[in-house]
């Protein structure tokens, strides 16, 4: 009870009412009354759809013929969400008299948007251009597990992709594959 | 006995038209005030509810509310714990009831009727403190006493905005008050006008009062959600807390039209010169269109209130106290004393 006796409870005066405080008022009011009579941007999302931008990265697309099952961008994903299985096959030689050709087959490409943060690693580690962003958003499901894209799926995705804007000006003389 | 029947049917009449009043106004308002904070921060408010721009908002959230259930805190002080919800709303009602609506539509016509309302207004402080005391809730209790301070501090300087009101009407009918603006020479020319002009400064104070009468933005300590949760409601559940919820937009519409009454000039005056009372309408008319024009000033001076409460960032509760007895009651006392010798000498 001592140390609440000394306790001194002191006012400080209040700052001094300057012209600029009263001032001040009214820009508030002038701003929130601007902003009141100002267009709205608010999209009304499921009877308007949003338009994004088109390099926004709304879901990854496979271009299944590209693949050759390497690898590459499920193990240097983050997440791990890539799945990807696949085999060898002989094909017919391309001369007569050949050896056989081996080529790779994808038995299963899966990718869990579950688990995707959306990096774009695998898009940016893939050596023969198999994997793409496409702006497509719309694909929330009831359940976790259909959050599971196989590659038929995936290559939809791909079909939506935006078209190449082209090279710079410029960039052919650099040797850029046209 | 036929006195006794017909009176008491026009006391039902008028219960119900009450009623209707009340609700349809917390509703029209309730609905206001989502979209108009809405739009002033850059939102669109509810959109869905009743296909047109979310209408029904307030019909579905008061469903909800009625759904909830009634909780009862255990140690909370049962009856007056039920009790509070009810007493803030009839409160509310009763400043509603003041109100005249047109040349003949007002539910009492009193000689001291600006009295009769600033005192039931002021009734609706116990109910807060009964809700903020029986809750048996720490932050229920600070915003019951929160309220109360408040609402003490700011009746005065209400009361002092109208006394000025009423020195130059010389009367406290509203009815009175209405005539007297309507026939208004600003200055002792021709020009007709409200006494929001030549009470300019009791019309200030009379909106910032009636803002923390309504515990609204500036002035919303007794509710304060980053500090008390929900203040006295905080333990209020369901069709309880549905009660405050309606008083506050009922409120909010009797401090309007106690306004617009008092200052814009009520059912009567429409534009310099033009008043109702110079068309010699039937009294029937007269009756619509008076409540119609009242219902726009009401409309314009509820702009106001929700114009500030989207604006303003919450005051400290020693600054609201300080406001008040400090700045706010002075200059009321100086108002009152410049009109009176106004009113004497010219």
């Amino acid at each position: 009870m001592a140390d609440e006796s000394e306790t001194k409870i002191t006012f400080r005066r209040g700052a001094p009412v300057k012209p600029e405080k009263i001032k001040g008022l009214f820009t508030g009011l002038a701003l929130t009354l601007r902003t009141m009579l100002s267009k709205n941007q608010v999209v009304q999302y499921p009877h308007e759809k949003e338009v994004p931008v088109p390099r926004a990265r709304g879901v990854i697309g496979l271009n299944e013929d590209n693949c050759t099952a390497c690898m590459l961008c499920a193990r240097e994903c983050p997440d791990w969400c890539i799945y990807i299985e696949g085999h060898k096959e002989k094909r017919p030689p391309r001369r007569e008299g050949g050896k056989p050709r081996t080529v790779q087959i994808l038995n299963r490409f899966d990718i869990d948007y579950g688990l995707c943060m959306y990096c774009g690693i695998c898009v940016e580690v893939c050596p023969f251009d198999a994997l793409h962003w496409s702006p497509e958003y719309e694909y929330s499901e009831l359940k976790v597990a259909n959050l599971l894209h196989d590659k038929e799926r995936l290559g939809h995705w791909e079909t939506t992709k935006p078209a190449q804007p082209g090279y710079e000006k410029g960039s052919e003389m650099k040797g850029a594959k046209k | 006995m036929w006195d006794a029947l017909q009176a008491a049917d026009w006391l039902a009449v008028k219960l119900i038209a009450l009623s209707f009043i009340v609700l349809t106004s917390a509703y029209v308002l309730g609905f206001g005030f989502l979209k108009i904070l809405a739009h002033m921060q850059h939102r669109v408010g509810p959109m869905e509810a009743g296909r047109y721009h979310g209408v029904a908002q307030l019909m579905a959230d008061a469903l909800k509310f009625m759904q909830k259930e009634d909780i009862v805190p255990a140690k909370a002080d049962r009856w007056v714990f039920l009790l509070a919800p009810g007493l803030v709303l009839g409160a509310t009602i009763l400043v509603t009831m003041t109100i005249p609506f047109g040349p003949a539509w007002d539910f009492v016509n009193l000689d001291v009727q600006v009295f009769v309302a600033l005192a039931v207004s002021s009734l609706g402080t116990v109910g807060v403190l009964m809700a903020g005391w029986s809750s048996a809730n720490k932050y229920s209790l600070m915003g019951g006493f929160r309220a109360v301070g408040q609402l003490l501090a700011y009746e005065l300087p209400l009361v002092l905005s109208v006394v000025g009101v009423v020195i130059m009407a010389g009367s406290m009918n509203l009815h009175d008050i209405v005539m007297a603006q309507s026939g208004f020479g600003l200055f002792g020319t021709g020009i007709t006008i409200p006494y929001f002009v030549p009470q300019a400064v009791a019309f200030g104070m009379f909106l910032i009062a009636a803002q923390a009468e309504m515990s609204q933005a500036p002035f919303d300590m007794p509710f304060a959600e980053s500090e008390l949760v929900a203040g006295y409601a905080t333990e209020y559940s369901g069709f309880r807390y549905l009660f405050f919820f309606l008083s506050e937009f009922a409120s909010n519409f009797a401090m309007a039209a106690l306004g617009s009454v008092l200052f814009l000039g009520g059912y009567s005056y429409v534009l310099p010169g033009v008043a109702l009372a110079d068309f010699n309408l039937p009294t029937f008319w007269e009756n619509f269109i008076g409540a119609g024009i009242l219902l726009g000033k009401i409309g314009l001076l509820y702009f106001l209130f929700m114009w500030a409460r989207s604006t303003y960032p919450r005051l400290r509760e020693d600054q609201l106290q300080k406001f008040a007895w400090k700045y706010l009651i002075p200059v009321g006392l100086v108002n009152i004393g410049v009109t009176g010798i106004l009113k004497v000498v010219a």
